[in-house]
């Protein structure tokens, strides 16, 4: 327990202590948020489709949440290059506290980072449906953190330098945000792309979000949940298996 | 000298990487008390075989036994039993010295009500009590390694590994160190492993020496026995006597890549 806590402790304090990397992790989202909630909300709502900035800022939040957490997981990758991996692994601690530890550290990172971009959309304008199911948005918030952590760390595990990081970010990261369902509604998008979608992780969480806050989901809010929590069960016990296999 | 019990025991080990042998089939004791120097060119197989000494790298074949625990099937009381200062620095810059150290003692089980006094004890052992709050990131070299050795002492082990502990630093520093571990071991009776490429420190310090080239072990004895036998006036001339005088290539590391990208990503 005094092992996860510190591994949780470590990866906090590495967070809160860049500023530079929050801010300008936030860049990001605000520029969506901004571009796209005003740039395509006169179109989306002459469509039909009501307010786009409503729509957008859950999609935006799991956004900031899915790339703070697979950082947070790839960042294995640098412990392992600059050495500090090395001081945790030759520890008398099992292999699955460390991993644990410091997934949940990073999710919990990742976890913030979702309620800062949440933060600044409501300052932009978004305005959640009601207050009611807001702690069962924390709880997907959190679900969509824990998982892309674990995918993050099961996948530096097996890598040996960022080599493989651009390949992370342009055949994984994006095609998982962009199939999700964030920026745009599934329900008419085309066969193919709905199907993608649908096999895309994210799709739940962004689904389940946009549920909790603004009160409209295209899947039922249990199954959402059922999902992601499968899901990440899996997820973190593949990471546990890939990372307790390291060697140096 | 210790008691002359063998507190590292190793027998025929190897490691291959695909059809390259890095390590084949060495064996050699270490007594306990005693220092320890492993001298080896570059690629000899020095970090490969600390590295399956301190359950990092699955041998391929052979066997460790460490202070009476054997390292395939009792990891984690090997692990105990040793502290290690790895080559390159092995520290959380973004934490600050106590918290690297605070985290070292809750992953090896220190007692709550001992932490405190345990690390502050280690850190005037290296003179860096005074600095104890700041960040690692700004620490010189000299002040990394201090920490580093302060940090594998925590747990009180019984070997301390150094892995090339004194490289890049300048020599007051390196004079430091080497006192400190002689400290250790009159003290507190320590077995030292270490690695080094200042033959005149290994010389300085080491009661026995094995010199390890292509993977095998050359020769081991003391380094007075070597210069003897080889005919030599130093160690460094008998350890170029043994190993050649060619020059052995050295691969740039990913590791070397990464400080690059790194650099790049954290503004």
């Amino acid at each position: 327990m005094r092992v996860l806590h510190i591994l949780w402790l470590r990866q906090l304090k590495r967070y809160f202590r860049s500023r530079a990397r929050i801010i300008g992790s936030l860049g990001q989202p605000l520029l969506f948020l901004l571009a796209l909630g005003f740039g395509l909300g006169p179109m989306y709502k002459k469509a039909g489709g009501g307010s786009y900035l409503q729509f957008l800022a859950p999609g935006v939040i799991a956004m900031g949440v899915l790339f703070t957490a697979m950082f947070s997981g790839i960042e294995v990758i640098w412990d392992k290059q600059f050495g500090f991996l090395k001081e945790t692994l030759v520890a008398p601690v099992s292999r699955l506290a460390i991993m644990v530890g410091r997934t949940l550290g990073g999710a919990t990172v990742a976890t913030v980072q979702g309620l800062i971009v949440l933060a600044l959309s409501l300052i932009i304008g978004f305005r959640p449906a009601s207050l009611g199911l807001f702690p069962l948005a924390m709880v997907f918030l959190f679900l969509i953190a824990l998982l892309f952590t674990a995918l993050g760390t099961a996948l530096a595990s097996v890598l040996d330098d960022m080599q493989g990081f651009q390949l992370i970010m342009n055949f994984l990261v994006m095609p998982l945000f962009f199939l999700s369902g964030a920026l745009f509604p599934l329900n008419d998008a085309p066969g193919p792309l709905a199907l993608l979608a649908r096999i895309d992780p994210l799709c739940y969480g962004v689904d389940g979000l946009r549920g909790t806050l603004t009160g409209a989901s295209q899947f039922p809010l249990g199954l959402d949940l059922a999902v992601l929590l499968l899901l990440t069960a899996a997820f973190l016990a593949l990471g546990s298996r890939l990372f307790s296999r390291i060697q140096i | 000298m210790g008691d002359g019990t063998n507190i590292i025991e190793v027998e025929n080990l190897s490691k291959s990487f695909g059809d390259f042998k890095a390590v084949d089939g060495i064996t050699f004791q270490v007594k306990a008390g005693e220092i320890f120097a492993f001298l080896g060119p570059n690629g000899a197989g020095k970090t490969t075989t600390i590295k399956m000494l301190t359950t990092l790298l699955n041998p391929s074949g052979g066997r460790i036994r460490l202070d009476g625990h054997d390292a395939a099937t009792d990891k984690d009381a090997v692990r105990r039993a040793f502290g290690i200062v790895f080559q390159d620095a092995s520290l959380d810059d973004e934490l600050t010295a106590w918290e690297n150290m605070e985290l070292h003692a809750v992953l090896y089980g220190v007692p709550s009500g001992e932490l405190r006094t345990r690390v502050t004890e280690m850190l005037r052992f290296v003179d860096l009590v005074d600095r104890k709050d700041s960040l690692v990131k700004t620490f010189s070299g000299g002040m990394k390694r201090r920490l580093e050795i302060a940090r594998g002492l925590l747990h009180k082990p019984k070997v301390l590994f150094l892995d090339e502990p004194t490289v890049g630093l300048d020599p007051q520093t390196r004079n430091h160190i080497w006192d400190y571990i002689q400290q250790l071991k009159r003290q507190e009776g320590i077995t030292v492993f270490l690695t080094t490429h200042y033959m005149e420190e290994a010389d300085r310090v080491a009661g026995r020496v094995a010199i390890i080239d292509h993977g095998k072990i050359v020769v081991q004895d003391t380094p007075g026995a070597l210069k003897a036998s080889t005919e030599t006036a130093s160690l460094e001339e008998a350890f170029i006597k043994l190993t050649g005088h060619g020059i052995r290539p050295e691969e740039a590391s990913g590791g070397d890549r990464m400080r690059q990208m790194r650099k790049l990503w954290r503004r």
